[in-house]
């Protein structure tokens, strides 16, 4: 790309071009044209409202881009007091690295997106504008076209919300159209036109929000006393909330401070800011992704979001919201229609705003059937609605399919044998429907709201092609469509009894999850750090509760209640070396890939030095016990950071020793641990028993005596959960293989489970011994003999020889010759029914049984 | 006269008799998958389903098949695979074989994984018709992109990374890892590799199905306490657990030519001399005395396959004499075999030895002493 000229290079002027309109609120002067002159040069560059700019930035080459909204003159600055409003654009190099891989595909070299982020600030100095650029509006099916008129074309196709990408809504994208021709006749726009444009649509009534929140924080820094800022440095402190790498942080840092003390009152209101339209963002974002649900009768909640975000901003601009009355109207009588719960909050300051749907969301966290209500609004109840619409749109898509759905049942439940066009088929025409599993349906929907889901009842038919493995993507997720339907109520348990099936809730965890809530939630809303050690057996819930913790509470830092935090997990188990676990916890905070010792100086320069606002980082780490090293200075450090006032780290730790710490840590470190433990204790019978229940809700698979049983069988084994699953999975799979025979559906009986759990835990050395050959079992009688004669536990494979030599000829049998013994003696070890001394095979081989002598006995017995 | 005749015989089977020789010692050496399983009908069934199950359903799974040496645990998953691969699922399978005599270690092990992996992905480098697989080829190679660096500049330290990576799809390709010689896994430093396969396949990842091949029987004791919560137990036991009656059907059936031998005339006399054989009185015994020592099918093999050495063209069909030979050089003594070859001196060496053995009773003695007994 071409360098831009800047102000550095060539000093330009700018003034104002026609007359002055005084806006209504009197506060300011707009213009509709600037006209920018280069002192050297003559020419004379005049940019209207409503064009698209290239604004400084710090990037020569890739300046900013952005749409003039407004102009305007503010004189309550010192300097730069022609101000413009603009609607920023993000190159693909501006989005985070870390959300890059969001896009799902190669940007194209001159692609920017639409940043639909309110929280940023758009309100900047006129004389940053560098000059027009041409922008081009695409449809999300077109194509990038091939042939570039200009260079500097670029074109939008998607908007990025800091969360996601997603295709520009049709009016948006009308409108660019329509600027993109008016731009290039250069005519004059828009203001005014957008204005009359805004309907009760949905995307107009988010610009309307946009908007409002725009004028808000410019409102608000017109305000505040200000220095001279260059406004590019302003953006860049407006972004400090979204994730970036250190090094521009520390850039941030560096500049803040340079502003000096007029700068530094300045800075605590870009926090004040940050903090509370940044929430509004997040609710944006939820907002964002309803349209793509959208389907009859679901609108109702869409338009209430709105209203809750202009409620908000009203009370602290009231006066800035005056313009647009009208609309706020709607909204106004919208917001009454709303429940007496949400005006208390209305009424209510600030903070408790803040706490008070925290504790509701506990509550509802507790007890999911009371979401029901309608007049708690969390998140949670928006996921659940979004689900039942996707549900809702899978049964039109069912309704639709009826037909021919039934056929490929019919085909696919006798032999599994799904033939390639049905699938095909189907797989086409509804591509992203979720599982029945809700994890992996978040997983399917989460990383692209795809075009495609708005676009569910077109069923496109493509030509069947021959696959590769690598396309057996598609493939695959059409056969788990198929195979969805519950062929039958075995199959089905047994999706769910999968210990990778994570349930809707934990069950007989609440205690421990209310706590590891609580402790994290604390955090989180004081800002400051600390440690918690949970303990318990494998297999008692532990990674899974604090997976469902950090769940909730992402749930709520969407909702506000808690501020929002950053989550690292790392795995001890998953790593090679316990240093490597600095390398994993830096490349998941900020993308870089570096060697340990260096990303160990990296993180300890964030978490222990004075950092700007960030938010807290919630950090996992399981295994615990595996970072241990000689030193300890992996976990030294780990317990060490959070203690520190501006690391806001939490830290989390799993192992399964219950006293870990007094163990193998020493004392410095175990301190730096603090005393937050936690124990799982294993699942007791009832509590396995009532896990299997609620997996099972609704099917009825299993005998209730088989139920208990199972339970009772594991909880007196271990109380691994795992095991206790394991165990029913198989046991529907021997009811199934019986049912096969018989031809008769039934229940999981206490025979199939006691089939089931003998097979996992009966040892397997007697039987071996039973089917062993004559020669083993003699051998074997053999080594008893002696074992009896010489009173040890002991013997060289000489003496055992001889013995059984002797014994052959008791019996009367051919005695083996020396070889063939010797064979059977390595056999036999290589199975470890005997321990024979490894790398030796001669006359003075040590043997010793692995066995019982009771259980060799009882073995050969039976014979 | 009777030279005539059997030189007309010999014209008549010289071309038979190699085509046995070949169609039988294939099926001794190699273990074929087209052979008939034996006794483990049962087992072979809860694979093939498990198989089935991770290849058209996704669902993830871990088994171990134990036995001991011979009991046919890789002819068993040999076979599953074999079918598996012939039902319509087989483009939509990978599969990775790993031993635990070749990838000593995790670093090699994840090299191996990628090796294969890879090879199977090298396939899909064109551009395909229709727009879902586009896009899916696309994405997919958008995150290809790590694994193949990780290829590249293969980092070991993050290389488990790479395996949940690899991992993270939702709807990929079904897995099977096959770990052959799983007991010597288990000796790799933390469990790592053991700990993230099972972890997988516990998780809503990539379908994987881990299979485990061992002869130990012990095997679940070895694994760590986190690990075994991860593996789901599920046990298939191969014991040899079948009686004599049977072991002569096996004898019969391995011996026998399959019905598409060409010469239709030549195979029938064949068999009929192999149900003669398993009839006999003397080759029933035999086979006894072996079953009595070992009952696994690779001593039989052995057993076969001499016997099998022995038909020339003068000497078509085998008897019963052929096996007894057979049998006498499977279970000869080496070390007798040894003294029988010795130089007189040398056997006066070891008598001397022997009679200082019987005084001093297993106390070690020198050269000096055995040469002053001589």
């Amino acid at each position: 790309m071409t360098p831009y000229s800047t102000r550095q290079k060539t000093r330009q002027i700018y003034s104002w071009v026609g007359r002055p309109l005084l806006d209504r609120q009197l506060h300011y002067q707009t213009y509709k044209e600037i006209s920018m002159k280069t002192r050297s040069c003559p020419t004379e560059i005049r940019i209207q409202v409503g064009q698209f700019v290239l604004i400084e930035g710090d990037d020569d080459e890739k300046p900013y881009v952005a749409k003039l909204i407004e102009l305007f003159e503010d004189d309550s600055k010192l300097h730069f007091k022609k101000r413009a409003r603009v609607q920023w654009f993000v190159r693909f190099s501006e989005v985070p690295l870390s959300k890059q891989h969001l896009l799902g595909r190669k940007p194209h070299k001159q692609e920017i997106f639409w940043y639909d982020y309110p929280a940023c600030n758009n309100n900047i100095s006129a004389e940053t504008i560098i000059g027009p650029v041409e922008i081009v509006a695409l449809a999300a099916d077109e194509m990038f076209p091939v042939d570039l008129k200009h260079e500097k074309t670029l074109f939008v196709k998607l908007s990025w919300n800091e969360k996601n990408f997603k295709p520009l809504s049709l009016e948006l994208l009308a409108e660019l159209k329509k600027l993109q021709r008016v731009n290039s006749i250069c005519q004059k726009p828009l203001e005014a036109k957008t204005m009359t444009q805004e309907s009760p649509s949905l995307t107009t009534a988010e610009h309307v929000v946009k908007r409002i929140e725009s004028s808000h924080s410019s409102s608000k820094s017109r305000q505040t006393p200000t220095h001279p800022v260059t406004p590019n440095a302003r953006k860049r402190l407006e972004l400090n909330d979204c994730p970036r790498t250190p090094n521009t942080r520390i850039s941030q840092q560096t500049s803040c401070v340079a502003l000096g003390s007029p700068g530094r009152t300045k800075r605590k209101a870009v926090f004040l800011e940050s903090t509370s339209p940044y929430k509004k963002s997040q609710l944006d974002g939820v907002k964002a992704s309803s349209p793509v649900l959208k389907v009859p009768g679901k609108t109702g909640e869409v338009p209430y979001f709105c209203a809750e975000d202009d409620k908000k901003s009203s009370s602290e601009c009231q006066m800035t919201l005056r313009t647009r009355v009208p609309t706020l109207k709607i909204m106004e009588t919208e917001e009454s229609s709303l429940s007496p719960v949400r005006r208390n909050k209305r009424s209510s300051v600030v903070p408790s705003v803040i706490l008070k749907p925290g504790k509701i969301e506990k509550r509802e966290a507790k007890e999911p059937e009371a979401g029901s209500e309608a007049t708690i609004t969390s998140h949670r109840i928006h996921r659940k609605s979004a689900l039942l619409t996707l549900s809702r749109i899978r049964q039109h898509l069912w309704l639709l399919e009826d037909k021919k759905g039934d056929q490929e049942e019919e085909e696919f439940m006798p032999k599994a044998e799904v033939s390639d066009l049905s699938s095909e088929e189907e797989d086409t025409s509804t591509p992203s429907l979720p599982r029945r599993n809700p994890q992996r349906q978040s997983r399917i929907l989460q990383p692209s709201l795809s075009p495609s889901m708005q676009t569910p009842s077109k069923t496109p038919k493509k030509p069947v092609k021959p696959r590769t493995p690598r396309h057996a993507t598609p493939q695959i997720r059409s056969r788990n469509l198929a195979a969805q339907e519950p062929a039958s109520v075995l199959e089905e348990a047994r999706l769910r009894l999968h210990v990778s099936a994570v349930p809707e809730s934990l069950p007989c965890r609440e205690q421990e999850f209310q706590d590891i809530y609580n402790f994290v939630e604390s955090k989180l809303l004081d800002r400051t750090g600390g440690c918690m050690y949970i303990s318990g057996v494998p297999g008692t819930g532990k990674t899974a509760t604090v997976h469902e913790v950090i769940r909730c509470l992402k749930q709520a830092a969407q909702t506000d209640d808690v501020p929002s935090f950053q989550y690292v997990e790392v795995n001890g188990m998953k790593l090679t070396e316990p240093h490597q676990v600095y390398v994993q916890i830096l490349q998941k905070l900020t993308g870089q890939k570096v060697t340990a010792n260096h990303a160990a100086e990296l993180l300890a320069k964030r978490f222990c030095t004075r950092g700007s606002s960030r938010e807290t980082t919630v950090l996992l780490v399981d295994e615990l016990d595996l970072l241990w090293t000689h030193k300890q200075d992996v976990l030294y450090n780990l317990f060490d950071w959070p203690t520190h006032k501006e690391a806001r780290l939490v830290v989390l730790t799993i192992a399964n020793t219950m006293d870990l710490p007094e163990r193998i840590l020493m004392n410095r470190v175990s301190s730096r641990l603090g005393l937050t433990r936690m124990s799982f204790q294993p699942y007791t019978h009832n509590q396995l028993k009532q896990i299997l229940v609620s997996r099972l809700k609704h099917i009825k698979a299993f005998e209730d005596d088989a139920m208990q049983l199972v339970a009772r069988k594991v909880a007196a084994l271990s109380g691994d959960a795992r095991r206790c699953l394991d165990i029913c999975r198989r046991a529907t799979e021997i009811c199934e293989l019986d049912h096969q025979k018989n031809d008769s559906p039934g229940l999981v009986t206490v025979a199939h489970l006691m089939k089931a759990v003998d097979e996992m835990f009966s040892s397997s050395f007697i039987t071996a011994i039973k089917n062993a050959s004559v020669l083993e079992q003699g051998f074997l009688r053999a080594i008893l003999a002696e074992f009896r004669q010489s009173g040890l536990e002991e013997a060289t494979f000489q003496q055992i020889y001889t013995q059984h030599v002797a014994l052959c000829r008791m019996e009367g049998l051919p005695y083996p010759t020396m070889s063939e013994t010797m064979a059977v003696c390595s056999r036999l070890g290589s199975c470890r029914l005997l321990l024979v001394e490894s790398s030796r095979n001669d006359l003075l081989l040590r043997v010793r049984l692995n066995v019982s002598q009771d259980d060799v006995l009882y073995a050969l017995k039976e014979e | 006269m009777s030279n005539r005749k059997s030189k007309n015989n010999n014209l008549i089977h010289a071309e038979c008799l190699l085509q046995v020789q070949r169609t039988l010692r294939e099926r001794f050496c190699h273990q074929s998958p087209h052979g008939n399983l034996f006794g483990i009908q049962v087992q072979y069934k809860h694979l093939i389903e498990l198989l089935k199950r991770t290849a058209i359903y996704g669902e993830s799974n871990s088994v171990l098949i134990i036995g001991p040496r011979g009991s046919g645990k890789t002819l068993l998953i040999n076979h599953a695979l074999k079918e598996l691969m012939e039902i319509e699922v087989s483009e939509n399978v990978l599969q990775v074989h790993l031993n635990g005599l070749l990838q000593i270690n995790d670093k090699i092990a994840l090299k191996e994984i990628t090796r294969q992996l890879n090879l199977e992905n090298v396939v899909g480098d064109k551009v395909f018709g229709s727009f879902a697989e586009n896009l899916s080829f696309l994405l997919d190679a958008l995150r290809k992109v790590p694994i193949v660096e990780d290829l590249i500049s293969f980092d070991y330290g993050n290389c488990f990374n790479f395996l949940w990576t690899f991992g993270d799809r939702i709807s990929s390709c079904p897995v099977i890892f096959v770990l052959d010689e799983f007991d010597l896994f288990v000796h790799h430093k933390n469990q790592t590799l053991l700990y993230n396969l099972f972890d997988i396949s516990q998780s809503a990842q990539t379908p994987v199905a881990v299979i485990g091949l061992t002869c130990r029987l012990d095997i679940l004791e070895l694994l760590e306490k986190r690990v075994k919560s991860r593996f789901s137990h599920r046990q298939i036991h191969l014991m040899n657990s079948f009686g004599f009656p049977q072991y002569i059907k096996i004898f019969k059936e391995q011996l026998s030519l399959p019905a598409e031998f060409p010469d239709k005339l030549f195979a029938e006399k064949w068999n009929e001399n192999v149900q003669r054989l398993s009839e006999d009185r003397s080759v029933q015994e035999v086979l006894q005395k072996q079953f009595n020592v070992s009952k696994n099918l690779r001593s039989l093999h052995m057993l076969l396959m001499l016997a099998l050495h022995r038909i020339t063209a003068s000497h078509p069909f085998m008897t019963s004499a052929d096996l007894m030979e057979a049998n006498q050089l499977c279970s000869m003594d080496s070390k007798a075999n040894i003294v029988h070859g010795l130089s007189v001196l040398e056997i006066c060496l070891i008598i001397a030895m022997k009679h200082l053995n019987d005084i001093y009773e297993e106390e070690p003695f020198n050269f000096q002493m055995v040469y002053n007994g001589f």
